[in-house]
């Protein structure tokens, strides 16, 4: 009798179980997984302008996915190419630019703005003289900074900005400048709508515009909730002839392993940032891809100059001579970074390829200190950056390892860290022998190397860790943004990497790839040399 | 009866006024200025604080200004969140819901997985079955929630693939938030496949609920047996064998229903427990509920929420508690006194 009630519970069991696992089994959510992309991003954007803030979040949520330029960058070639501007010109005496405007734009429709006109002329105007004009009625809405704009003193490079007609505008800068368009195709350099804008002027509601944003670009704005999820949806009128998912979540997801593990389980289908040690795990899954590509930034060893005996070119020559940057690149980088000999990395056209790097020689390194009255009882600091970047994952073991080196050569090396803030804070102040940090570029241009890092002016504004200062330096370097052809430049650029070599102001290290982890059903997605992450063009394989 | 009923309601009342007391006075607790805490405005100008000292009535003494406070909860002005500046009554019903519907189906299958095995291992009484299944439950109650909960993670979704491991649904279906209970949402939504997102929810819902429900079914286990094992040992079993009943006959007509009825509460109550739980969960699969809030809220030293969200986890358990009693109380008055059966 027993056995009849076992037996009624033990069917009624198996009947639960098939129960639960027929619902959970099945998995045929496939139309759904098709029609969109989630994106696993690591951050909250503070805004929706790109204008405002140069951050890496705020940018991969906003400037590619809302928002066109006049010009881009192409992401294959690095080369400029039409945007909103399908064609231009440049003037004789390189001040005039004259852009001739793509027709039959469309902005966004959305719930909280339908837009009765293309895009114009005005549109152009409007987002140039936001944050270029003190005293338009915009400028100062949401507290706004626009920090790129302002530290490449473009409000001043720029004189006006004229209206020709309604698809032709003129830019007329203060003096030439050949970085000048490369300046335009950044993430930041955004076109907004200034019907949009004269709406919410009109309803008095100006800040939304950075806050529920209206744009070109091949999504629109759906909705955010601030720690959780962004929602975009496709632009339906979006003009480049490219395939749009229907529809683009970002998961925001600011634990590394998080968002590595539901890329595992398909809950994401790109993610961002993945970390330099779970790279292997990635590598290892068939059904996830790791994308990589040298990026363009550059991790240094800045000798401040301004300091005895570091203002000696032999010193500095000999410590650089001391180190054996491929067993560093081994070790910080787990190799996933290429030597730099220069400032330039190989993605540039700038790029010199056959420059000389200082060899690792620890005895002439010996010889030439000893020869400046180097002795063994010499002690430096080496202050290593607290924080992990992609041009230095891991600082203070590259401050280790090299302090092992120099210790080779009899110097003793203190390594110095301090909170973020401080450490750079400090930094200005010059107290440092020597710091190990880096550059990433926000514009394909190699200026936005050679500018910030070693020129006279970049010592105040604090770019130039080295505190160097070299006239002739300074003088090729501005003659090049004069010239307008990429060889005559590339020339002039070369004759800078001599001068740097030969001085040595700083030794760099290491140009670090940059990595992309999607799921292998993912195409067509590139990994953006600088700046932010694009979705338009991006789709799933049926 | 009415008596009775006086006395649970009167209980009720107390013990939520005690738990507004405790909430009130944690204002006063936390760092920063108790007015902010209480409000969740961050005053900028000395004339908004003044106007918020009024309207909180701190100008009169303690007493009043709780009074205040009590007439202010009952409004639905719970106060700000730091966070996301929303009111904290609308996100508390946004997220609470969430955290009812895991602890409601991990009951369900507590309940589904603990009283059968509790009645084979009591029918067993002492015979091997009943051993296996003890000591099983045993290892079962002892193993951490949020341990299990990993080891869930890292066997089914990261290994085998078969569950997601964040949310209660993908972000690609976007269901406008009702009810806060996912299903019911999803049916009420405009959505073409609604079969398809159920199915998802489902797969989302399983790993947390699994995770739960694990401690809990050891638990009802545990209170059946002990339940049927007092039950079978009854005068009126035996004369029931004496009438000539088979041992199903007995066991369906008269085992059954006794076990069963006197324990009722005590597995209601066990949600309180699956709350509790589900809280520690949540953050471990990141779903949406009140548990997660919580240790955001904590995080960001956001006080104004833990302030509101303790009140209404705390309220919620009492008046579940409370009204569990007296429903038991009405629908079987006779157990006034009996003595409740242990675990």
């Amino acid at each position: 009798m027993t056995r009849l009630v076992l037996d009624t519970l033990v069917k009624y069991f198996a009947l639960v179980a098939v129960w639960f696992l027929a619902g959970c089994l099945e998995h045929s959510n496939a139309n759904l997984r098709k029609s969109g992309i989630v994106y696993c991003s690591e951050g909250s954007p503070s805004t929706f302008n790109p204008q405002l803030d140069t951050s890496g979040t705020t940018v991969d949520a906003s400037s590619h996915q809302l928002y066109d330029r006049l010009l881009e960058f192409d992401p294959q070639t690095s080369k400029i190419v039409p945007g909103l501007a399908s064609s231009w010109k440049v003037s004789r005496d390189g001040l005039i630019y004259t852009f001739q405007l793509r027709k039959q734009v469309s902005f966004h429709t959305t719930p909280y703005h339908e837009p009765s006109r293309f895009f114009n002329a005005n549109d152009v105007m409007f987002s140039i003289n936001r944050w270029r004009d003190k005293n338009h009625p915009f400028h100062n809405i949401s507290d706004a900074e626009y920090p790129y704009f302002f530290s490449l003193g473009l409000d001043s490079l720029i004189k006006d900005v004229v209206r020709i007609n309604g698809y032709r505008v003129e830019i007329h800068l203060s003096k030439p400048d050949s970085s000048f368009l490369a300046n335009l195709a950044t993430d930041f350099a955004i076109i907004l709508s200034e019907e949009y804008a004269e709406n919410l002027l009109a309803q008095n509601t100006p800040q939304r515009l950075d806050e529920e944003p209206i744009g070109t670009g091949p999504f629109k704005f759906v909705k955010y909730q601030k720690d959780r999820h962004i929602r975009y949806a496709r632009h339906e009128g979006y003009w480049q002839e490219k395939d749009v998912v229907q529809q683009l979540v970002y998961d925001i997801t600011p634990s590394s392993s998080l968002r590595l593990a539901k890329l595992m389980t398909g809950e994401c289908d790109v993610i961002s940032l993945p970390a330099h040690s779970e790279l292997d795990i990635i590598r290892e899954r068939n059904n996830l891809v790791l994308d990589e590509k040298p990026g363009l930034n550059v991790g240094y060893w800045a000798f401040n100059t301004s300091k005895a005996p570091f203002d000696n070119p032999e010193v500095r020559r000999a410590l650089a001579m001391a180190i054996d940057k491929t067993t560093i690149l081994e070790a910080v980088y787990f190799g996933s970074a290429i030597k730099a000999t220069g400032l330039i990395p190989p993605s540039s056209w700038a790029y010199q390829a056959d420059l000389r790097d200082a060899s690792y020689n620890p005895l002439m390194a010996r010889e030439l200190l000893e020869k400046n009255n180097i002795g063994s009882d010499f002690e430096m600091d080496i202050w290593a950056m607290p924080v992990e970047r992609t041009y230095n994952p891991n600082a203070l073991m590259m401050a280790e390892l090299i302090q092992g080196y120099l210790e080779q050569v009899g110097i003793t090396v203190n390594i110095v860290s301090f909170e973020w803030s401080n450490f750079r804070r400090r930094l200005q102040g010059g107290a440092h022998d020597s710091v190990l940090i880096g550059w990433s570029a926000d514009n394909g241009d190699p200026d936005n190397f050679y500018r910030p890092l070693l020129s006279c002016a970049a010592i105040e504004s604090g770019t130039n860790r080295a505190k160097w200062c070299n006239p002739l330096y300074d003088e090729v370097i501005n003659e090049a943004l004069t010239y307008d052809d990429v060889e005559t430049r590339a020339a002039l650029y070369q004759t800078a990497n001599a001068i740097v070599a030969d001085q040595m102001p700083l030794v760099p290290i290491a140009h670090a790839y940059r990595y992309q982890a999607f799921r292998n059903d993912v195409t067509n997605l590139d990994i953006n040399p600088f700046g932010g992450i694009r979705f338009g063009g991006v789709k799933k394989l049926q | 009866m009415t008596y009775y009923l006086l006395r649970r309601l009167n209980l009720l009342i107390f013990t939520l006024l005690v738990l507004c007391l405790a909430s009130f006075y944690l204002a006063f607790l936390f760092p920063g200025d108790e007015l902010t805490n209480l409000s969740g405005v961050r005053f900028s100008t000395e004339s908004e604080r003044l106007q918020s000292f009024e309207y909180y009535q701190f100008d009169q003494g303690a007493f009043l200004q709780f009074i205040r406070y009590l007439e202010l909860l009952w409004q639905g002005e719970w106060g700000i969140s730091f966070a996301s500046n929303e009111p904290l009554l609308q996100e508390i019903s946004t997220f609470l819901p969430a955290s009812i519907e895991l602890s409601a189906y991990a009951l369900i299958l507590s309940l589904l997985i603990g009283i059968p095995l509790g009645f084979i291992a009591g029918l067993n009484h002492n015979k091997l079955t009943d051993y296996t299944i003890f000591s099983v439950s045993l290892l079962g109650y002892s193993v951490p929630v949020f341990w299990l909960a990993l080891l869930f993670i890292i066997v089914f979704a990261l290994q085998l693939g078969w569950f997601p491991i964040s949310g209660r649904l993908s972000l690609l279906y976007d269901i406008p938030h009702q009810t806060g209970f996912i299903i019911l949402d999803i049916l009420r939504s405009d959505l073409a496949d609604k079969g398809e997102a159920i199915k998802d929810a489902m797969l989302h819902m399983l790993l947390p609920t699994l995770s739960i429900s694990i401690v809990t079914s050891t638990i009802i286990l545990r209170i059946t047996r002990r339940s049927v094992i007092e039950v079978m040992s009854q005068e009126y079993i035996k004369a029931a064998y004496t009438r000539g009943l088979n041992h199903s006959q007995v066991i369906f007509r008269h085992g059954i229903r006794n076990a069963i009825l006197p324990i009722m509460p005590q597995l209601a109550l066990q949600f309180t427990t699956l709350l509790t739980n589900a809280m520690i969960v949540e953050t471990i699969f990141s779903w949406p509920g009140i548990g997660n809030w919580l240790i955001q809220a904590i995080y960001q030293g956001d006080y104004p929420a833990i302030r509101a969200g303790m009140l209404a986890v705390a309220g919620l358990v009492v008046i579940f508690t409370v009204s569990i009693d007296i429903m038991h109380k009405l629908i079987d008055p006779k157990r006034l006194n009996r003595q409740r059966v242990k675990i």
